[in-house]
């Protein structure tokens, strides 16, 4: 069904533009290493008044899976190390890196493992899975758009929110959302 | 002046005296919560004792207001009169500074939260947002409202010091009832 859609998809895509994904999707198949060097992992967390605190992760890695005959048995794998966080103000840094937010000296990762993908649209897909930071695992949902693919790159521009209280991290709560929004792009590399 | 104001007695009214015991202890408290709350090693227990020192802060300030107008159409009550002439000068003038110390505090710390870098919202009690004061935020401005605030407290700190002395001095050297007529308000009007 998968198969049919795409087939149908790129027959559009023939005729319509340059649509970069659903011709190539019959050959996206496989699996990916992303890239860091050309993938970012941006968070932003709204607060009380206006504007929000934004951050980046600078080190994490992860691996896309793609199976071309069962969308839903793709994966989506990332680790995340917290102690590289980024917000322009190293005092903000500190705190989150702290046993305040992420107590990255005893938890040095945030690991998302996905358990299921399902196909929403053309180029875009609901990624289910378990989160786990600070010890603590629980079902998020991450929304997937292909950006692009080609010589053996994907790029997926994936978006999310998450509920921090449920980490231990609600510290904050609630001059600072409770709410984590996640926008990242991830390019992965055939390997 | 034909009619004195009703402080302008033996002693001080109740709002006066509830005033002043609610801002002494939220000033010493604020105190002691503004040293400890930077000196701690748990970073999330020192973010919620910050912004619990803001809002206890505007608290302050609100009451602060609140006093200064009330004071301001009720002269103090005259000193005792075996209080000598030195005392009989410098007791206002200790008090104007504590005034001045009252309101100087809290400012400051409102300007420190506005020019900060951090940009961390002031949520009194998580009420409501506090505005910003209109001063622009930099690293330099941060430093120095932070420095500001520092000196006034502990010199401020140090003039309640002083003048908590005076007030033992008095009950328990001097045996007048300059301490007793800021627990109890004076029941009559007149003097003596
Ligand atoms: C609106 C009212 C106030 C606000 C918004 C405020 C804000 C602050 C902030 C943000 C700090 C942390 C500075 C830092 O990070 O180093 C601080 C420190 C402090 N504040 Fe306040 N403050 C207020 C009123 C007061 C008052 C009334 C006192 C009474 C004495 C006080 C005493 C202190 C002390 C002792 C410190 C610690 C200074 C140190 O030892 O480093 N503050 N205040
Ligand atoms: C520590 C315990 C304190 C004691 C025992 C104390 C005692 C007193 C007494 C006995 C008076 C009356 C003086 C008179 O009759 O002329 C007084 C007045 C006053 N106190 Fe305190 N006080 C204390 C703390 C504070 C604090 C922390 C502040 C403010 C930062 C403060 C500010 C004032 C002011 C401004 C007056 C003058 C009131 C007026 O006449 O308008 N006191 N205090």
């Amino acid at each position: 069904m998968y198969a049919r859609i795409f087939g149908f998809a790129a027959a559009a895509a023939c005729i319509a533009m340059p649509v970069f994904a659903a011709v190539a999707l019959g050959d996206a198949a496989g699996s990916y290493i992303i890239r860091p060097g050309s993938s970012s992992i941006h968070f932003s967390i709204g607060k009380l008044g206006g504007g929000g605190l934004d951050g980046a992760f600078a080190r994490f890695k992860g691996s896309i899976l793609i199976d071309n005959s069962d969308v839903g048995r793709s994966q989506v794998n990332f680790t995340i190390f917290p102690e590289s966080v980024g917000t322009g103000q190293s005092r903000i840094d500190a705190f989150l890196r702290s046993d305040a937010v992420f107590d990255a000296a005893d938890n040095p990762e945030i690991q998302f493992r996905s358990t299921s993908v399902k196909r929403t649209g053309d180029t875009s897909a609901l990624v289910t899975g378990r989160l786990t930071a600070r010890g603590k695992t629980f079902q998020e949902k991450f929304t997937a758009d292909l950006g692009g693919l080609k010589a053996g790159t994907i790029k997926f521009h994936v978006t999310g929110k998450v509920l921090r209280s449920r980490y231990g991290m609600d510290v904050g709560t609630p001059i600072y959302s409770n709410v984590v929004d996640f926008d990242m792009t991830l390019t992965g590399r055939r390997g | 002046m034909s009619a004195l104001p009703k402080n302008q007695t033996a002693g001080y009214g109740w709002t006066a005296i509830i005033l002043h015991w609610l801002i002494a202890a939220l000033f010493i408290g604020q105190f002691v919560l503004g040293f400890v709350m930077v000196r701690l090693s748990s970073q999330r227990t020192a973010f919620e004792l910050i912004q619990l020192h803001k809002s206890f802060g505007f608290l302050l300030l609100g009451l602060v207001i609140l006093r200064i107008a009330w004071r301001l159409g009720r002269p103090a009550p005259s000193l005792p009169r075996s209080v000598g002439p030195f005392e009989r000068r410098a007791a206002p003038l200790v008090h104007l500074a504590l005034y001045a110390f009252q309101l100087a505090l809290p400012l400051s710390g409102w300007a420190l939260v506005s020019v900060s870098v951090l940009e961390i919202p002031t949520v009194p009690f998580n009420l409501f947002v506090m505005p910003n004061l209109p001063l622009g935020e930099s690293d330099t401005a941060e430093s120095f409202w932070a420095a500001t605030h520092w000196y006034l407290a502990y010199a401020g700190i140090g003039l309640v010091a002083l003048h908590l002395a005076a007030a033992l001095r008095h009950h328990f050297w001097l045996r007048d009832t300059v301490l007793t007529r800021m627990i109890t308000a004076s029941s009559h009007h007149d003097r003596e």
